[in-house]
């Protein structure tokens, strides 16, 4: 297996790449700015497109165009820039036009900061911009998932005719590990039906989020709704570790499910009963995994880095069944493992809420 | 409502996706400009011969309805991001001929940016631009291009200079862009405007069917109902009073000078061999030599920025990486960088790593007093600590550590540059954690560095450092 070492950002390229991705648009951030320097290096060496936008704005927009041709299209910023792109987003769901969006969580609100946070959750789980949509959001943990999640996401775009995004943090786009080089597929779908390519082929057909008249936006709306809810049966991701017996289940997903995992053993071996179940898919999130064990445990923790956004999902999955825990650091700031496994600690003594 | 088109084959003959009103008449008002202007762009398409390739983007504006009556592929856009969006289209299917037809708000208000960087990227798309001085669709608001002393609903006291600023020029304003190919202004004020502008709009459509790039036409429209007048007093209005503050004419034309097909752009069709070969070019030239561990590497590298310290990391897990590891490598960045270290993560590890970032190192290479103080106490016990003497005072706890007091900068003088003092740390480390034999890492360091002149150099290094460590036991 061919392999390389690289960073998560550069791995998004890669998957891109490999998933037939033929146009990048973007603007330049901290900490998601690799992700366009590879775009700049590659896309033109494939004679694809790649273009530094004067905006997000512009480069959402630039993305809508592209994809509105049924030719796979992609952009990536850090949450200031991931702000700008919502009116895009919105328009994208909207028009029913498949598309690859990555955000790489940085620090907020406002300016912030470039430093690693997860607190854009509410933004990329809840649609994000105006109106009635949702966009699939996938977590990657690992510069592997960076790039076999950018694949999943140009197929998911594809099927459901919806945007695809990625929501990753500033370590797991900073750090480097080894990644398998991924084998190129073919694109399976074929959107002569309704994409516009600007040939005799595709001339009668529209790319539109307009419906003018409230019975015909009520009746798109509704299948939007039913789109979104077959996504929310069939294509939750998850992973598990260590939750067959535990006592305590924590949830958390991203760089903080790395740090998670590495407290497991070792919360074990003092005979603490901890797991950890990690969304891959944070909408749809994993609610009925989460709902069985709300069962079966004394309490679950929620980790994030942030105040408190991912577990108003996992209180919703429990609906009072047993304690919800929080714990998070943000700003910047990343848990150790020392602190997390005192949490466990606190919680399994009975001690806090 | 006006009357029928007398049809060009580029416009539908009857309007299906109307959903309100006649299906034979337009939405727009009596004397309204728009529709003239659909027209005249439909029987270009028609004798160019180009209305199959067409794709016409509508933003939002009274003629976001653009699809209701051209008879090519259709985009509505967001307001103001038509540009952008024809970009996108023109892009990805460079045979296209792109439409990109806006308003005075959308093209020099909410979308002046993306105006502005479409021409000057040179996009070999067609901007037809309708100014009417007014935001029709929404009312009547004063636009970018509103006259000074013109009512509109929100200058209802007529557009002042201090107030409101003053009327936006664009033709003037982009003609000083290199980029474009061809920007004109027309007008629709009489029929002798109207057929210069049907020669402007035809000759942009002919630019960018010959792929000569940019084309710009601004026209000059009357908007009754936003104006409060009737059809024939909007018509006066634009000859007496909208010609003085945006002269007719044209403002650049350079498509003589430009060759055919000069400002046309690759794009590929996805090739699935072709990424295949493209792909596996990217792969690492380090083979797989499996060496097992007797335990895995948690370490964290630091010292100044400059020192070489990130590299350090990348070298060592390489290292890791040709022996069959798992491995990351986490830079700090954001807050961790204060106090002038730079500092690095590195795991090579026999199973799955869990935090990427190293919070207890078994192995810490400090290469300045700051990072000595910062992360000694965190050094597990039994831990390897490297530091460089030369630069760093003061002793760690040898009960706790197994400690190599090495002066790395100086000895990297002596093989030749300071800056090889990372590599000679590298040789120490190897050297007394004993995990990589010596050639395995100089095997490793000649594919992995990238400036061959330098490979020598680095080996030397090693070696020192290496030795160093040996020497003294
Ligand atoms: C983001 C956003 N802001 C505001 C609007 C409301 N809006 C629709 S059209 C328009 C102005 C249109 O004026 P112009 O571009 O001059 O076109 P006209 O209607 O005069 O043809 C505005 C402000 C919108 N649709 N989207
Ligand atoms: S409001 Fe003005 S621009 Fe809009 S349709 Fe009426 S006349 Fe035309």
């Amino acid at each position: 297996m061919a392999r390389q070492f690289m960073k998560g950002n550069d791995a998004i390229i890669l998957g891109a790449l490999a998933a037939g991705c033929r146009a990048y648009y973007g603007y330049p951030i901290t900490p998601a700015s690799e992700i366009a320097h590879a775009a700049a290096l590659h896309f033109p060496a494939l004679e694809g497109v790649f273009i530094q936008a004067e905006s997000e704005v512009a480069a959402i927009n630039m993305v809508y165009g592209t994809a509105g041709m049924g030719i796979r299209t992609m952009t990536a910023s850090s949450s200031p820039g991931y702000s700008l792109k919502q009116e895009g987003l919105s328009y994208i769901a909207g028009a029913e036009l498949p598309a690859v969006v990555v955000n790489i969580v940085r620090g907020g609100p406002g300016l912030g900061n470039i430093a690693p946070e997860q607190a854009d959750y509410f933004q990329m789980t809840k649609g994000g911009g105006h109106g009635n949509y949702r966009v699939v959001a996938l977590a990657p943990n690992s510069a592997q998932e960076m790039c076999d999640l950018t694949m999943l996401a140009f197929d998911l775009a594809d099927k459901y005719r919806n945007p695809a995004t990625i929501m990753a943090d500033g370590i797991t786009g900073q750090m480097m590990e080894v990644v398998d080089i991924p084998e190129p597929h073919p694109v399976p779908y074929d959107h002569s039906d309704w994409c516009v390519r600007g040939d005799a082929a595709t001339r009668q057909n529209l790319v539109s989020s307009i419906y003018l008249e409230p019975e015909e936006l009520e009746q798109h709306n509704l299948k939007l709704h039913a789109k979104y809810q077959k996504i929310t049966q069939d294509e939750v991701r998850f992973e598990e570790y260590r939750t067959d017996d535990a006592e305590l289940l924590i949830v958390a997903y991203g760089v903080v499910s790395r740090i998670v995992y590495s407290t497991i053993d070792q919360a074990r071996a003092e005979g603490l009963k901890v797991g950890l179940l990690r969304p891959i898919t944070i909408w749809p999130f994993p609610s009925e995994a989460i709902r069985r064990h709300s069962e079966k445990v004394k309490g679950i923790l929620a980790v994030e880095l942030s105040t408190g956004q991912m577990i108003e999902d996992v209180r919703l999955a429990v609906e009072g069944r047993c304690p919800v825990h929080f714990y998070g650091r943000c700003g910047g700031m990343v848990p150790g493992g020392k602190e997390i496994l005192e949490q466990y600690r606190t919680i399994m003594a009975g001690g806090a809420h | 409502m006006s009357k029928v088109f007398e049809q060009p084959h580029s416009l539908y003959s009857e309007f299906e996706r109307k959903t309100a009103g006649s299906k034979k008449t337009t939405h727009y008002c009596p004397g309204c400009g728009h529709g003239n202007v659909h027209k005249m762009i439909a029987e270009a398409l028609d004798d160019l011969e180009i209305a199959e390739r067409s794709v016409f983007v509508s933003p939002v504006g009274c003629s976001v309805f653009g699809y209701y009556y051209f008879n090519s592929g259709n985009f509505q856009s967001a307001h103001g991001r038509a540009a952008a969006v024809a970009t996108g289209v023109k892009r990805a299917n460079p045979d296209s001929v792109v439409i990109s037809y806006q308003g005075d708000g959308d093209l020099a208000a909410i979308g002046t940016a993306e105006t502005i960087h479409a021409a000057n990227r040179g996009e070999n798309i067609t901007v037809i631009f309708i100014n009417n001085a007014i935001y029709g669709m929404t009312g009547g608001q004063m636009a970018p291009t509103t006259m000074i002393g013109q009512r509109s609903t929100t200058t209802p006291r007529g557009r002042s200079e201090v107030d409101h600023g003053n009327p936006v020029r664009v033709c003037e304003m982009l003609a000083t862009l290199p980029a474009p190919t061809y920007i004109e202004r027309v007008g629709l004020g009489n029929s002798k405007q109207i057929m210069k502008a049907r020669k402007a709009i035809r000759k942009a459509l002919k630019i960018q069917k010959e792929g000569r790039g940019y084309s710009f036409v601004e026209i000059l429209a009357p908007c009754p109902t936003g104006w409060k007048m009737d059809p024939p007093q909007a018509r006066d209005h634009l000859l007496d009073t909208m010609e003085e503050i945006f002269p007719l004419g044209v403002y650049k034309d350079i498509s003589d000078e430009r060759e055919e097909h000069s400002w046309d752009r690759l794009s590929s069709p996805f090739e699935v061999e072709k990424r295949h070969e493209y792909l596996q070019a990217m792969k690492t030239p380090l083979d797989l030599e499996p060496i097992e561990l007797p335990t895995d590497l948690n370490c964290k590298f630091a010292g100044f920025g400059g020192q070489g310290i990130l590299t350090l990391g990348l070298f060592l897990a390489q290292v890791g990486m040709k022996a069959g590891h798992q491995v990351s490598w986490f830079p700090a960045y954001g807050p961790e960088m204060r106090g002038g270290t730079a500092n690095c993560s590195v795991n090579v590890s026999r199973e799955r790593i869990g935090a990427p970032t190293v919070e207890h190192p078994n192995v810490l290479v400090a290469m300045n007093q700051p990072s000595l103080e910062m992360f000694e106490k965190d050094i597990v016990d039994g831990g390897w600590i490297f530091v460089d003497s030369g630069i760093c005072t003061g002793e760690p706890d040898r009960e706790r550590l197994k400690v190599t007091m090495i002066p790395a900068a100086e000895i990297a003088d002596k093989v030749g540059t300071p800056k090889v003092a990372n590599v000679v740390m590298l040789g120490a480390l190897c050297a007394a954690t004993e995990m990589f034999p010596a050639d395995y890492v100089k095997d490793t360091l000649k594919v992995i560095v990238k400036r061959q002149e330098l490979v020598d150099m680095n080996l030397k290094a090693f070696d020192a450092g290496w030795e160093f460590v040996r020497k003294d036991g």
